[in-house]
């Protein structure tokens, strides 16, 4: 029987999910073992090849990058499950959603302190780089997510626990220590 | 002094109470913990938030102001009361703008841990972003109301315990804040970091500069035990 394919992606937000995976030490030779890794940031492979049984994703969307790739997620993966604030409630990247997007734009690269002298700064546009939305969106927003794991980041514990239960098709009930939002 | 005791039932369990105390008072008493926001043991009940509602003998009513009676059927720990309940958590979520991963009062936060006994894993409903005004003119604490869900704890405790009548409320519905009686902000009132308003807010609304982030993660209120469980373990009167 072949293995189940499990396949990671990264939005808005620090990557910390992904150290957070990376976290479960020597449980990462069984994971290995259980897994085959398609699309992922860790193995760098930047498309999907086949049909992915677990995917999980962590970062809120800002960009139509993300929301494009977030849509190839859900595409190819039977279960789709979201990891940490960002992805969650769109985190602390979201607190731009408090400000205008024109208005964060010129105080980056006009206005701000920073910025060397006055009528100096450009906004970027280059047709190469993502065009931020509004606002920076939690995943559900943008589609269905099958299972949310909260927690800045979520413990290695929590992802681990979790992954194993989906991977043997079991509910997840995860100890009360295991659930945070920070 | 009175005698007389009243016996119900919460979820099956038969309760005693003096026949003066409400049913959020008697269920403390006898270690059963009905969940709740607004409500705090040292003030008068606001019945703001309605988090303690509980069904008595089949209709919903505030536990924090519904005096106790004899024979009365509550239910409190069921599935439906229990989604209501996550449900006006959700919304406070949504309404407010609660960055917990940065917020100083993550991990010993009452709306985060009714959210984590009640089973929100996230809120779902789509967030407001609405503007927020923070007061950060007082050289002690500060008041953000972007974690503010209007329970007006601060308002009763400055009140009741301070005497002071430092906090109110002001508009109306989604527009309803917190105000504070001056017109220049916190500054020109007579509140200070000691007042009891200052260590009843349930978030990290009303909170004492630079006092952030002492407790270690790990080692917060709710890091191991859910909220409530140091009503369950307390021993039941007799």
């Amino acid at each position: 029987m072949s293995k189940p394919v499990v396949a990671t992606g990264h939005f808005t937000g620090c990557f910390g999910c992904h150290m957070s995976i990376l976290d479960i030490d020597e449980r990462i030779l069984d994971l290995v073992e259980l897994v085959e890794f398609n699309k992922s940031p860790i193995n760098d492979i930047k498309h999907f090849t086949k049909p992915v049984d677990i995917g999980i994703i962590e970062g809120g969307i800002s960009n139509d990058e993300n929301a494009e790739i977030l849509m190839e997620f859900r595409k190819h993966c039977k279960i789709l499950v979201a990891i940490g604030a960002c992805a969650l409630t769109g985190g602390v990247p979201s607190m731009r959603n408090l400000v205008p997007l024109k208005e964060c734009l010129e105080e980056a690269y006009l206005n701000g302190p920073t910025v060397k002298s006055e009528n100096t700064g450009i906004i970027p546009n280059d047709p190469d780089i993502p065009v931020l939305l509004d606002k920076v969106y939690p995943c559900h927003e943008v589609v269905k997510i099958d299972y949310f794991l909260p927690g800045c980041p979520p413990s290695a514990d929590t992802i681990w626990n979790a992954l194993v239960a989906l991977l043997k098709g079991e509910p997840l009930n995860l100890d009360y220590e295991l659930i945070k939002y920070d | 002094m009175s005698t007389n005791v009243v016996t119900f039932t919460i979820d099956g369990v038969e309760v005693k109470s003096a026949p003066d105390k409400t049913i959020i008072q008697a269920a403390d008493d006898a270690g059963i913990y009905i969940p709740r926001l607004c409500y705090l043991k040292d003030l008068p009940p606001g019945g703001h938030c309605r988090v303690c509602t509980v069904k008595v003998n089949g209709r919903p009513v505030n536990s924090c102001t519904y005096p106790v009676a004899e024979g009365i059927v509550v239910e409190n720990d069921t599935e439906e009361l229990n989604s209501f309940r996550r449900n006006i958590i959700e919304m406070l979520f949504v309404e407010g703008n609660h960055f917990c991963p940065s917020c100083e009062v993550a991990g010993k936060c009452e709306l985060q841990a009714l959210a984590y006994r009640l089973g929100l894993l996230t809120p779902q409903m789509p967030y407001l972003y609405a503007q927020k005004e923070l007061d950060a003119t007082h050289p002690d604490v500060y008041l953000d109301r972007n974690r503010c869900v209007l329970c007006g704890r601060c308002v009763r405790a400055s009140i009741h315990l301070d005497k002071k009548n430092v906090f109110g409320f002001e508009n109306r519905g989604i527009n309803m804040r917190i105000s504070v009686n001056s017109n220049d902000g916190l500054k020109d009132t007579d509140l200070t970091k000691d007042d009891k308003a200052m260590s009843v807010c349930p978030t990290g609304c009303l909170v004492v500069k630079r006092q952030g982030y002492l407790t270690p993660v790990g080692k917060r209120l709710y890091d191991k035990k859910p909220i409530g469980s140091e009503i369950e373990t307390k021993t039941v009167k007799s």
